[in-house]
């Protein structure tokens, strides 16, 4: 009934020496919100505007050397709202079309479109920043792209004992599995959650005995910056490059 | 299925349809920046708020509570024979850690998994942190207030109101996320039917959200009653004093409760047109429906295309709105009231 495999963050950093992997984590950032933002606003109809999208994408994804397996792996995140919107031509009125034995809406099937689009450009876009940034010069990056220090120090800490705690989890299921604990129903489920209380007051109580030791050795309440290597000028024209394309393309299409 | 859904066992996961987790472009653009810009001045006060309460010990006790929710989130329970539901942990982290730091945290669990594991868009952030976050954590806290005064004060008042509040958090959540469709649709599909099934479906995951919710609150209550910031004012001797409800009783009364709901919902809001007229003709005012104009600018067109009485349906969702900011807005107030009290102690 349970299987738990830590697929948490260790293996969300793909090692390589890729052009990709080499820009400075910030620019990398700023370049990835700039194209999740430009590919959000494009219009539905503007199909060229995406071509060009997805072109830029897919060239990334070569250029960090990203297996393509390990990208779909991934985009399997989408996967709840792709069957949403492969669902709009049935459930959508107005204007149909034909297609063979089915009768789609037609702005059902723009909607389809839309979302699987932009969900799809926006996801794989985010996928290449974090499969070729390791966590601590994501979060340096963050920090240098001015994001709130204490929103990034909880982000750091989280990740810090976040394996930890999915593993300390996993044995406590493995434990109650290996007395014979098999629930099949909702209310057989008191165990599972009181295992969780138990996962929360060892938690807590971890956070705070981290807490006193960090006092110990002089925390007062904010990190020290970790230097990860700052963004260049050539970093900011390499990782801003496809937003700007982007962007071009979409005035392009809208002024023609 | 999410790729870090370590616990997933390859069966059917009911939440997983409605993990709420919305990509890019799931709204238009002006309702992703609107919701984005409220949702960074509530985080950006629970951050602020949450170094009031916890002073430096913050961060460190923060993370370890984000990664806490991450994992819980992971957990899944057994629904019915087999199917598997998980938790969402909005209105848990609010019951634990109070209004603020629960609110942040979850607040930052979203964010990571958009950031970080592509799992709900960046530029959808907004309303992702709304519904999963803020939704849940405010709108939980207000709810579980209510319900501790209703209940007896005691280990098992909280304990229900916990449970109580849990589930109605994650009908809320999904009203929320309707009336944001209403605004910002991007799809043809009107808001009856979005919110009917939004808040039909939420409603069956809330008894498990509930139930899950109510038991760890029991269990961390019994460990260490003290970590319960909601339980805050009861004496630990109040709080060991637990009178036994049986989960089988606990789980066939919920049921019976969302049946009703339900029912109560579909006959508003389902899309079904024979109810809408009937409830319409009922209330008297389904001939004055197509003299009113509403702004069309202010809704999107995909959201009220296709309503077979505009002026109800805008009805419900303006009784929804009132429900979602009435609770929110508790929630945040007594929230606030908390923040002076510790502050002035």
């Amino acid at each position: 009934m349970i299987q738990l495999d830590s697929t948490t963050h260790r293996h969300l950093h793909v090692h390589g020496t890729s052009p990709v992997h080499s820009v400075a984590a910030e620019a990398k950032l700023a370049g990835l919100f700039l194209f999740v933002i430009a590919v959000a606003v494009t219009p539905r109809t503007w199909v060229p505007v995406f071509v060009v999208d997805a072109v830029l994408v897919a060239a990334t994804v070569r250029c960090a050397r990203l297996r393509p397996g390990l990208m779909m792996r991934r985009l399997a995140a989408v996967t709840p709202f792709v069957a949403f919107a492969i669902a709009l031509p049935f459930l959508g009125d107005g204007a149909t079309t034909d297609l063979g034995p089915l009768t789609l809406s037609i702005d059902g099937v723009w909607a389809t479109w839309n979302i699987l689009a932009k969900a799809t450009l926006g996801a794989t876009a985010s996928i290449i920043v974090t499969a070729t940034t390791p966590i601590p010069d994501l979060l340096g990056g963050l920090s240098r792209l001015r994001a709130p220090a204490t929103i990034i120090g909880i982000i750091g800490f989280m990740f810090r004992y976040l394996d930890l705690i999915v593993e300390e989890l996993g044995r406590m299921r493995r434990s109650m599995v290996s007395r014979g604990y098999d629930p099949r129903w909702l209310w057989q489920a008191r165990p599972i959650a009181s295992s969780a209380g138990t996962l929360f007051v060892r938690t807590y109580e971890r956070g705070e005995r981290v807490h006193d030791a960090m006092a110990a050795r002089g925390y007062t309440g904010t990190m020290p910056e970790l230097g990860s290597p700052r963004a260049e000028r050539a970093d900011w024209l390499v990782a801003l490059a496809p937003a700007c394309i982007a962007i071009v393309a979409l005035a392009v299409v809208g002024l023609r | 299925m999410r790729t870090y859904g370590a616990v997933c066992s390859g069966r059917e996961d009911l939440a997983v349809i409605v993990a709420l987790h919305a990509p890019d472009g799931f709204l238009e653009p002006s309702v992703a920046a609107l919701t984005g810009v409220i949702a960074a001045l509530i985080v950006g006060r629970a951050v602020h708020a949450s170094g009031t309460e916890l002073g430096d010990r913050r961060i460190p006790l923060a993370g370890v509570s984000a990664a806490f929710i991450f994992a819980a989130q992971m957990l899944n329970f057994p629904v019915a024979s087999g199917t598997t539901g998980h938790l969402l942990g909005g209105a848990l982290a609010a019951i634990l850690l109070g209004p603020w730091v629960g609110a942040l945290v979850v607040a930052i669990v979203v964010i990571v998994q958009a950031l970080v594991f592509a799992d709900g868009g960046l530029t959808a952030l907004g309303y992702n942190t709304i519904n999963m976050a803020i939704v849940p954590a405010f709108g939980g806290w207000a709810l579980f207030r209510g319900f501790r005064r209703l209940l007896p004060n005691n280990g098992t008042g909280v304990v229900g109101a916990s449970a109580l509040a849990a589930g109605a958090s994650v009908v809320l959540a999904a009203m929320m996320f309707s009336i944001e469709w209403l605004f910002g649709a991007t799809a043809p599909v009107p808001f009856d039917t979005v919110f009917g099934a939004m808040v039909g479906v939420h409603v069956l995951i809330g008894i498990g959200e509930g139930l899950i919710t109510g038991a760890v609150v029991g269990a961390v209550i019994a460990a260490r009653p003290d970590l319960v910031v909601g339980a805050a004012d009861l004496a630990p001797n109040e709080l060991r004093h637990r009178p036994n409800v049986g989960t089988r009783t606990f789980v066939l009364a919920s049921l019976l409760v969302a049946v009703f709901l339900a029912t109560v919902v579909s006959q508003f809001a389902a899309s079904a047109p024979d109810g809408l007229e009937r409830v319409a003709d009922d209330l008297g005012f389904a001939d004055t429906a197509d003299e009113h104009t509403f702004g069309d600018g202010l809704f999107a067109d995909y959201a009220t295309r296709g309503l077979d009485n505009e002026s109800l349906s805008l009805a419900v969702a303006g009784g929804a709105g009132v429900a979602v900011t009435l609770f929110v807005g508790w929630g945040l107030v007594s929230a606030q009231r908390r923040i002076r009290g510790s502050a002035t102690s």
